[in-house]
């Protein structure tokens, strides 16, 4: 009989039990010396070692290319890798983020970072898993968390009505999302993503059970990553979330939840290409047109980037319904440069306080330049990139996705994505206008902690060097297709 | 007919009754013993296609755990003035074409006839030795080929534990 | 018994959690339903491992009843956190919760 477990399952499963075990050791050392200013750092030197474990990843994939662990239920390749470089560095960002912003709202307990790495190990599952019930429970287990750290701050409405939201809407697409994955189960008597490919590739397109399992599942992911018509509980759980939340939310669990969206259908539907294909192009368009137009009139900047994370989310879609590989590198690199430019925003949204409560209006930022001009030019940056303008990340982004739609031949959807930038370039102004045109008489305080600094120019950094000098990460991209389109 | 099917069709409506009586009662309460119904239709379901082991399993655990936890978070919210208000969200339009479009949808499967539902291929009966019983037949799977789920559940369980800590302790210095 | 029987049931017992989950005001119904919902997925795959002779079906089961479990809790501790600060257990009380 082999064993239970070898030394390639550990080294597949490295990142994810490495996380699991800082995740205990911080509510063990939290709960022992009860040292709250250690979690943070504990945490950090967590996701060093998950780094290093995902750089050995990165050379074994290198030499060996795809490997699988455990009976086929977690795999390793360039896809997994580079999804799980993104939740480290998101990781990274919203730690040190919130370790200041915590203090300030009088939270900064241990079971905060605890959660934090519990989610990622959960991420990581959903990158790396290759079979449902792998994948549904490392999706559970980054939900769950989630809706706890939504809701973190407990003694504050906003934060409770916002995690009762995410949670029930959660729950209620994990639901339908195991609906469609039971129905996978019986059209192929396995859980394992091969071998449903092969159930699903031998059956007619027009297949009455098939349809039902993708309308389920497509429901559920598209919950997962708030596209229209399934995106309400974005806006509210974003503004009610502690800030460095919504910042790991949008990016950390959107990044997770489009990689297990890729994995299944690049996987086992990619037979069915012509019947989703259509779907994803839809929504996408229609959650371009609400995320954009919603995103106009708002006067809270977390309701703002909520609205326009959901019409990001829409571009991201765009790659997917391209259905090519130009439009899946345009995937992984919009998911790149979204952590940098959300991020920063969201560190500097972080550190802005009025009478001690977080200040989250447009007009908190009226005449920031007067005030921190550093922290205006960097904003500047950040906001430029975010609506796509081109010496920024965010236009490449965009581009590669653009492109694999003009490919596909798609020029309809293209053009009105190219639209919609347009648009989204009037609210992102909006911000900017606010911040060198406007005066202000009671100015919101801006007192970011070193962390909050460090994340914020960081992320201006990047944005800005991927922007000039993006081949490194092209070819990172390139990297992380999954090859398995037609 | 045959005593399966009888069985089959007396917890279908057993099952599907009490999830109607469960979302449709104002009392809370009320709606949580339809819910244990329910549940136990369910676990009959269960019993009725050889898989004692899981119908033990909802039994004790869905309706012994779960529904106890939702009978103690009902006794902390004052019931009486629940009965009083109004039962159903406003926004009912939204909700009533939801439903007619799943009802659409149930209703066209159903049209379509039992011959296009074509699963998979049954496997024959393998040879898997001595064990014969279901709950040694889910121990052998769960522990070889789920052993990573598995395993990933304890943490979720530790989540679902924090989590809940976390949010019902009371606040400090507010009792 | 026919698989399909089964898919219906669960398909129906499916449309009733969800109804449940958008039509109730109160959250305790509205996470009862979502108990509604996993158990039709949990009738689901026990037919098709019955159907199958494959007992992973009945293991998928077993993980979804965790989930569902671990849902509960989280879910009424923050409901629980909410009825503290609120004094409410009606969904569209809650100011920023309308769908």
């Amino acid at each position: 009989m082999d064993p239970l477990f070898t030394w390639t399952d550990f080294f597949v499963l490295k990142p994810a039990i490495l996380l699991s075990l800082f995740g205990c050791g911080i509510l063990l050392t939290d709960f022992l010396l009860k040292q709250g200013r250690w979690n943070a750092l504990t945490a950090l030197v967590g996701e060093g070692f998950v780094a290093v474990a995902l750089w050995q990843h990165c050379e074994d994939v290198a030499a060996n290319g795809q490997r699988f662990a455990l009976g086929g239920s977690m795999a390793v390749d360039g896809f997994s890798v580079f999804f799980n470089y993104i939740f480290v560095v998101s990781a990274i960002l919203a730690i040190i983020i919130a370790s200041r912003y915590m203090d300030d709202e009088k939270s900064n307990r241990g079971e905060f970072y605890g959660l934090m790495l519990f989610a990622q190990a959960g991420m990581t599952v959903m990158a790396q898993g290759y079979e449902l019930v792998t994948l549904f429970i490392g999706l559970e287990l980054m939900a769950l968390s989630f809706y706890v750290m939504v809701g973190f701050l407990r003694n504050e409405l906003r934060s409770n009505e916002a995690a009762m939201k995410y949670l029930i809407l959660g729950a209620l697409s994990s639901g339908f999302l195991a609906y469609g994955f039971s129905i996978f189960y019986g059209i192929s008597g396995s859980t394992n993503l091969a071998a449903i490919a092969d159930a699903v590739a031998g059956r007619e397109i027009s297949d009455p059970v098939l349809l039902i399992a993708l309308v389920t599942t497509s429901v559920g992911l598209f919950f997962k990553i708030s596209v229209v018509p399934f995106h309400m509980w974005a806006p509210d759980a974003y503004e009610g979330a502690p800030t460095p939340i919504t910042a790991y939310v949008s990016v950390a669990s959107k990044a997770a939840s489009f990689a297990m969206m890729m994995r299944i259908f690049l996987v086992p539907l990619v037979s069915v290409q012509e019947l989703w294909m259509p779907l994803f192009g839809a929504v996408a368009l229609l959650t371009m047109t609400l995320g954009n137009i919603a995103a106009l009139t708002q006067n809270n900047l977390k309701r703002l980037l909520a609205y326009s994370s959901i019409s990001h989310a829409g571009y991201i879609l765009l790659g997917l319904a391209a259905g090519n590989e130009t439009g899946l590198k345009g995937i992984s690199l919009y998911i790149l440069v979204y952590i940098f430019m959300n991020f920063g925003v969201f560190a500097l949204i972080s550190a802005m306080r009025r009478e001690g409560h977080a200040a989250e209006d447009i007009d908190d930022l009226n005449g920031l330049m007067h005030r921190h001009p550093g922290y205006a030019i960097l904003m500047l940056v950040l906001l430029l990139s975010l609506a796509g303008i081109p010496p920024m990340a965010g236009f490449y982004g965009k581009y590669f996705i653009f492109l694999g739609l003009l490919e596909a031949g798609s020029y309809l959807l293209a053009i009105a994505g190219a639209l919609y930038v347009a648009v989204s370039a009037y609210y992102y102004f909006r911000i900017v206008r606010a911040m060198f045109l406007s005066e202000s008489l009671e100015p919101a305080v801006i007192a970011p902690g070193l962390g909050t600094k460090i994340a914020l120019v960081a992320s201006a950094v990047f944005t800005l060097l991927i922007g000039l000098y993006p081949e490194p990460f092209i070819n990172m991209a390139t990297d992380s297709i999954l090859l398995a389109l037609r | 007919m045959q005593l399966d099917s009888i069985l089959f069709y007396l917890f279908a409506v057993q099952i599907l009754f009490s999830a109607l009586m469960t979302i449709t009662r104002r009392n809370v309460v009320y709606s949580a013993v339809w819910l244990i119904s329910t549940l136990v239709g369910v676990a009959g379901i269960y019993l009725l296609q050889g898989a004692e082991f899981l119908a033990g399993v909802q039994i004790i655990l869905y309706i012994g755990g779960i529904t106890v936890l939702f009978l103690f978070v009902i006794m902390l919210v004052p019931v009486s003035e629940e009965s009083k208000q109004r039962r159903f969200s406003s926004q009912l339009w939204i909700v009533l074409i939801v439903a007619v479009l799943l009802t659409g949808e149930l209703g066209y499967f159903l049209w379509q006839g039992a011959d296009s539902f074509q699963m998979g291929e049954p496997t024959p009966p393998a040879e898997i030795g001595t064990v014969t019983t279901n709950s040694e037949q889910i121990g052998q799977v769960l522990f070889s080929e789920y052993l990573l789920p598995f395993e990933l559940a304890s943490i979720l369980l530790l989540v679902a534990m924090i989590g809940a800590v976390v949010m019902a302790k009371a606040r400090p210095g507010a009792e | 018994m026919p698989v399909t029987h089964y898919l219906v049931l669960s398909m129906a017992l499916l449309i009733i959690g969800t109804v449940g989950v958008l039509t109730r005001r109160n959250i305790i119904v509205i996470l009862m339903s979502i108990e509604l919902i996993l158990n039709a997925v949990n009738i689901n795959l026990v037919a098709f491992s019955d159907y199958l002779q494959n007992i992973n079906g009945q293991v998928f089961t077993i993980f979804v009843i965790t989930d569902a479990a671990a849902e509960a809790a989280v879910g009424l501790g923050i409901l629980i956190a909410l009825f503290r600060n609120k004094e409410t257990v009606h969904a569209d009380e809650i100011d920023i919760l309308r769908w």
